[in-house]
């Protein structure tokens, strides 16, 4: 089958869907480990296998459907209550998760079906479900699920009209494909194919849809249910929903068993009659005409029988029900999905709108006029608005290590406990998704080097399971991240002894226990003594290390030996914005980030021979950012020292003159610059010069690995 | 008189929708008889069926007989699921 780019589009749509689906399975499966009883959990996991499937068999997907489908199998008898939850059970589902998540990579790759090997894996993971089938479940799994998954809804039967839109199959969206599915759902009694809108051969266009299909369903799923296999179409196409006549006696009855209400739409959505959509599309029409005949709007009963959705006895039915004291009200408080690509468009242009305002504030000489006033207060607004849409809670991301936790601690043998707090904390998701990875190896690491094994524990007095703990706050502008456990801690001696072997640092070197520690962040060290799957391979925290700092972000050990290791990223919330510190030097601005300056100190005059100056009886070394950069031209007569802190260390930058601070938007630098060190991206300013934005931690970094050489010289 | 004998495509779909159509009304504007044989059609969706209708009005129209010989699974299995004959 061959992609089109509209099928491709809603493909994607899928595959993002699939992907928050599998992830919820999996969430829910390990929750049900901790807690068989969480019967909302159940019906969450339920549900995701559930829609998994529907969507699935919408794109013609024959093999997720078929996985999915006895996956949704067995745990629709856990909903029941006729299979229980066992370690067993989620050991043998939480791979099929997993199954399921491969294969959606697979399609967001182009591959629709899977190779022979992941066929057969499939079939393989399946097996292993076998014994969870015949436990407890009818005997006719399989064709009949839709009764052994929701044996506490009756079957109903549905008349279905569906029109579908003469671009349908242009949009890669094949009525037969819905028809297939609909047979999934429950049983198709009945469907008569109109052919009447084929027109003749001369006006036919090959590649429009002319035909409609009225569709007779009997299902236990409820309307709702039925209507979401549409939701793909439902834009171009008329798709009506409508209870069989036959059934028109139980909808009346449900409604006259009903407490009176306010509102009449409430009283047919319980019913089952009509489903939330199909309301809000009503009152809409409602509000339309409202405002189109300048009227009052129309009885929205009115509205639902002439859209066809619903026959008029059950309207009246529902209207004796309703209250005499009556409003309408439509509310809408669904969230939408927006492409990402958008929203950093949006970002982008608020971050012109920004560095346009700042010019505001840099030519402008005259005191701001209360309309500039008010417009700088709206755009501060407008950034903060538009960068809180990229913001997304962490919590999802801690959560999944949940799985990793289980699988790690199963396979080293060790009983760990993980706590997740501050999942409400937020940040940028680009940053969150660049960060899983650093943070899974140091969840790893943790477990494996971290926490001992139970006996060890109990020999040192701890309690037998071990916790690890993943901790998310704000702090002054950052968000910082911490993987906390109460292990054997790390090893001061062993590690200095390591790093002296590795030849990292020169043997009688007079260390900090914290700069010990971070020795375990150099390229290629690695402490443990037996190489085991996870870790110990010396490929990692280096990685990890590189990886944070790239996000501007740092990363610091802290532990006490037998109690435990904290380790703690600190990441700044957005990769978008920064406030900033504009300096000059010779013709050339510089901005260093804001958070990184802890003070501006004048150099003092004289020579200073060894690029080191006395602030307040300390010695700071300094970086002469013109002799660093090679910029031309003779020194200010005045120069000022801009202090810079990175991981605990001061230093010193020398500049001719200091601008003050904005905000400024990031630009990166292109591909040709990637390899420059010490710059970390670009801005234009106000006045449309461009200053370069200062990396202070690799800066500060490669100087000092220059002064090291030009010390360590001529000791050689 | 001899009767045109068209042989679908393994794909009968969107793709090769309107290839069909025009060999089909080509074949039709013979006037002699159309006999289409669909025992290789291995994939048929929406617009495949679509065109295989066509024909067949078109056949009605022009009091041409067509006649659809040999359908493949792929075609039986749409032609179940429509309740539609050809």
């Amino acid at each position: 089958m061959a992609l089109d780019d509209d099928m491709r589009e809603a493909l994607d749509m899928f595959v993002t869907e699939a992907r928050d689906l599998v992830q919820g399975l999996e969430e829910g499966l390990l929750e049900l480990e901790d807690q068989p009883g969480g019967g909302e959990t159940v019906n969450a996991i339920f549900r995701a296998a559930h829609t998994l499937k529907g969507s699935s068999g919408l794109f013609g997907l024959r093999h997720l459907v078929e996985f999915t489908h006895v996956v949704e199998t067995v745990l629709g008898s856990v909903r029941d209550g006729t299979l229980d939850v066992s370690p067993g059970l989620v050991s043998a589902l939480l791979p099929c998760a997993d199954h399921i998540s491969a294969q959606i990579e697979n399609l967001s790759a182009g591959q629709l079906e899977p190779d022979a090997a992941e066929a057969a894996e499939g079939m393989r993971l399946l097996e292993a479900l076998t014994p969870y089938l015949q436990e407890g479940t009818a005997p006719a799994v399989g064709d009949r699920t839709a009764e052994v998954a929701e044996p506490a809804q009756r079957e109903r039967t549905w008349q279905l009209a569906l029109n579908f839109g003469p671009d349908c199959l242009r949009n890669g969206m094949d009525p037969l494909s819905f028809l297939r599915y609909l047979a999934t759902l429950g049983e198709v009694t009945d469907v008569v194919t109109g052919t009447d809108r084929l027109p003749a051969a001369a006006e036919m266009d090959p590649e429009s849809c002319y035909l409609s299909f009225d569709v007779t369903l009997v299902t236990a799923a409820p309307k709702s249910e039925i209507e979401t296999v549409f939701d793909f179409v439902r834009e171009d196409s008329d798709i009506r929903i409508v209870p069989d006549d036959s059934e028109l006696d139980v909808y009346l009855r449900a409604i006259r068993a009903m407490p009176e209400n306010d509102r009449i739409g409430d009283v047919l959505v319980t019913s089952g009659a009509v489903t939330e959509l199909e309301m809000a599309e009503a009152l809409r029409i409602q509000q339309e005409r409202a405002v189109r005949h300048n009227a009052q709007p129309g009885p929205i009963g009115e509205i639902l029988v002439e859209m066809g959705i619903v026959q008029r006895d059950i309207v009246d039915a529902a209207l004796a029900r309703q209250r005499r004291t009556s409003e309408t009200r439509s509310h809408d408080t669904r969230t939408i999905r927006v492409d990402a690509g958008r929203l950093d468009k949006l970002i982008d242009l608020v971050g012109e709108l920004v560095i346009a305002q700042s010019s505001i504030g840099i030519t402008g000489a005259a005191p701001p006029s209360e309309a500039q006033a008010e417009v700088m207060r709206l755009v501060d607004e407008v950034r903060h608005s538009a960068l809180s849409l990229r913001m997304v809670p962490i919590g999802t991301t801690l959560r999944r290590f949940e799985r990793v936790v289980r699988d790690v601690c199963m396979e080293l043998g060790k009983e760990v406990s993980l706590v997740i707090t501050g999942a409400d904390t937020e940040m940028d998701k680009a940053l969150v998704e660049r960060i899983s990875d650093p943070l899974l190896h140091l969840v790893r690491n943790s477990l494996d080097h971290g926490i001992e094994q139970a006996a060890e524990r109990r020999k040192h007095g701890k309690a037998q399971q071990g916790t690890l703990r993943l901790n998310a706050y704000h702090d002054a502008g950052n968000i910082v991240i911490e993987v906390v456990d109460d292990g054997r801690g790390l090893d001061r001696d062993r590690i200095l002894a390591k790093a002296i072997e590795r030849g990292l640092v020169a043997p009688g070197t007079p260390l900090t226990d914290s700069e010990v520690f971070n020795l375990i962040f150099e390229p290629g060290f690695s402490t443990a003594e037996t190489v085991s799957n996870l870790s110990g391979r010396g490929v990692g925290m280096d990685v990890v290390k590189r990886n944070v700092t790239a996000l501007r972000g740092t990363i610091e050990m802290d532990s006490t030996r037998g109690i435990g290791t904290t380790i703690r990223i600190r990441l700044p919330l957005t990769l978008a914005i920064i406030d900033g510190f504009l300096v000059g030097v010779g013709s050339s601005s510089f901005i260093v980030p804001l958070d990184r300056v802890t003070e501006c100190v004048e150099l003092p005059p004289g020579p200073l021979s060894r690029d080191c100056m006395n602030l307040r009886g300390e010695v700071l070394p300094f970086i002469r950012l013109k002799q660093l950069f090679q910029l031309p031209g003779p020194p200010a007569r005045r120069q000022n020292v801009v202090i810079v802190e990175q991981s605990g260390q001061r230093t010193g930058l020398v500049v001719d003159s200091l601008l003050g601070e904005l905000q400024t938007v990031i630009k990166p630098l292109g591909v040709l610059f990637s390899r420059v060190r010490c710059i970390s991206g670009s801005t234009i300013l106000g006045n449309g010069e461009i200053a370069l934005i200062l990396d202070v931690g690799p800066l500060i970094a490669d100087h000092s690995d220059r002064e090291h050489t030009r010390h360590a010289a001529p000791a050689a | 008189m001899t009767v045109r004998r068209i042989v679908a495509d393994d794909e009968l779909t969107i793709v090769t929708a309107a290839e069909h159509r025009e060999r089909l009304l080509a074949a039709l504007a013979e006037g002699d008889g159309v006999r289409v044989d669909l025992s290789a059609v291995g994939e048929i969706d929406t617009a495949g069926l679509q065109v295989l209708l066509l024909a067949r009005n078109e056949g009605e129209r022009l009091h041409v007989p067509v006649e659809f010989a040999d359908p493949s699974p792929a075609v039986t299995d749409v032609l179940a699921l429509t309740r539609l004959e050809l």
